[in-house]
């Protein structure tokens, strides 16, 4: 490494936010997959209450086709035909074309098997809910919330600019890369405090148990299976984010960021006038 | 450069592949650990832990009105037990039908069901939510759990009420009679009653005629259908399987079925 480049270091990523991010990896790959595995036990959502008296906006399933079925997606009223990967799928135990909603290298565990499936999903939530839970607390204890998460005024004055830098992948280098930028600031902002809570509030809303805390209050969500409904939208919101996520990271210097993610540091990317 | 690029790529593209290969792997391996899978079912002590401190013993489940009632109630399980001596009392119109409920209480006793139909009766409109992800919503009329329990008397050291069913399941080498269990809490829990009336008339035979039980505030595998028999006990691991309920032993559901 040379003189500029070890001048360009910087300690990033404090050692309790490196924990809890790499928790979070794990709960959330988790929690998705065996997730899936729990929606094919029942691949309908609806909005509202009951199930029964309402059509489903989604169904994933498989109609006849000729002498056999083919895997068909429906989104409210219109088909599209996901065979080989939504509907009918290739079993991962023999090989077959198999009817299920979901297919088996995208479920936990691989087989259908539901009782198995909400042992993970139940399992991991807590571990999920508990990291989470520390991670907020350690945000506010440590100042990281304020420091490098809220964006400052002029950050958010530059929001036009930032915006237009990520659509044309210019990356900040040098000073400039030290902090989040304000795009990423809102993001991870949407992400930890609405869109992993909804998540969370909407798994509860499933639970019969925990409907009669406040009796009711399943309501705000528009009912049981309005929360089934928020439930799998949040978690295909979630897939979004680490997609752009994992691309930004791999466009904007996949090793720099990953190393940081591990060890803590982190190198400025160089500016381009310094550049030899 | 383009092709280290290249080859950057690829090698992270085998990497994933590789990744998601083992994991997935790592996953159903884990899957049959007992040992493992009894790590990840301790979570359902947490959850009820966690349930019984934030929510009230007696915290209400939600009632509907008249107008939410769900046309058609679903049927999920047996829906006509195939078992003789239930067909033999369907035939008579249940008129030799008799709930046992014996176990730990002070006097065992058997009712009829012109017995239980006589006696103070609950209406109510609830949603249930099946563990598969569907809710229907009926209302049901019966007789609170709570009040047949005063008539026999429950001794002190009874913890469970174990509900025996008429209905033989097969599933998987497993083929017996459904029976499921629930803890005092949720058994003297006002709006846990046993049902002989859904949507305004006579509990229909693929809804558990002609008792079925209801337990609000939990999934619907509890909601034991064609009662016999209801047992008081201290421990569950001497009664059938040792889990508590037909799902449990056979196919390894929680007993806690509050989430």
């Amino acid at each position: 490494m040379d003189a500029a480049e070890e001048a360009r270091r910087i300690y990033r990523h404090r050692w309790p936010v490196r924990l809890m991010h790499w928790i979070n990896v794990v709960c959330l790959t988790i929690l998705l997959m065996s997730g899936l595995n729990i929606f094919n036990a029942h691949p309908a959502l609806y909005w509202g209450e009951d199930s029964i008296g309402s059509r489903p906006w989604l169904v994933i399933t498989a109609v006849p086709s000729g002498s056999g079925v083919v895997g068909v997606t429906q989104i409210a009223g219109h088909q599209f035909v996901t065979d080989g990967v939504l509907g009918v799928s290739r079993s991962s135990v023999n090989g077959a074309m198999m009817q299920r909603a979901f297919p088996s290298w995208a479920t936990i565990p691989g087989a259908r098997w539901l009782s198995m499936a909400r042992h993970w999903h139940l399992f991991f939530a807590w571990l999920f809910v508990v990291n989470g839970l520390a991670y907020v607390l350690y945000t506010l204890a440590s100042g990281h919330l304020r420091r490098d998460l809220v964006p400052t005024r002029a950050e958010w004055r530059g929001i036009g600019r930032s915006l237009k830098d990520h659509l044309l992948f210019r990356h900040p280098t040098g000073e400039a890369a030290r902090r989040y930028n304000v795009l990423q600031n809102l993001t991870y902002l949407a992400v930890i405090f609405v869109l992993l809570p909804l998540v969370v509030l909407a798994g509860m809303a499933m639970s019969p148990m925990l409907d009669s805390a406040l009796t009711g209050w399943v309501e705000w969500l528009g009912g049981r299976q309005s929360a089934r409904t928020l439930h799998f939208l949040a978690a295909i919101a979630l897939v979004l984010f680490v997609l752009v996520h994992v691309f930004e990271v791999i466009v904007s210097g996949a090793w720099n960021h990953l190393r940081s993610m591990i060890t803590g540091y982190y190198t400025l990317p160089a500016d381009k006038k310094e550049a030899p | 450069m383009k092709r280290t690029d290249d080859d950057r790529r690829r090698a992270l593209r085998i990497a994933a592949a590789a990744g998601g290969t083992l994991l997935l792997g790592a996953c159903d391996k884990l899957s049959s650990s007992p040992s493992f899978v009894g790590l990840l079912k301790s979570a359902q002590h947490l959850s009820r832990t966690a349930h019984k401190a934030v929510v009230g013993r007696r915290a209400m489940a939600q009632e509907f009105a008249e107008s939410d009632v769900t046309p058609g109630f679903r049927s999920n399980g047996t829906t006509m037990p195939r078992d003789t001596d239930y067909r033999a009392l369907l035939q008579g119109g249940f008129v030799d039908w008799r709930l046992g409920v014996d176990g730990l209480v002070e006097r065992p006793a058997a009712f009829s069901l012109t017995h239980l139909r006589a006696m103070p009766s609950r209406t109510q409109i609830t949603r249930h939510d099946c563990v598969e992800g569907w809710s229907a919503i009926g209302k049901w009329k019966g007789v609170p759990l709570r009040h047949l329990l005063a008539q026999v008397g429950v001794l002190p050291q009874a913890r469970y009420v174990v509900f025996h069913c008429a209905d033989s399941m097969s599933e998987g080498s497993r083929d017996s009679r459904y029976y499921e269990s629930v803890d005092l809490d949720e058994a003297l829990h006002v709006q846990t009653i046993l049902a002989y009336e859904l949507n305004g008339a006579p509990l229909p035979v693929a809804n558990g005629a002609p008792l079925r039980a209801r337990i609000e505030r939990q999934l619907g595998y509890k909601h034991a259908k064609y009662l016999m028999r209801i047992e008081l006990a201290e421990r569950l691991d001497a009664i059938r399987g040792g889990q508590g309920g037909f799902w449990e032993d056979s196919e390894g559901y929680e007993w806690y079925a509050g989430i």
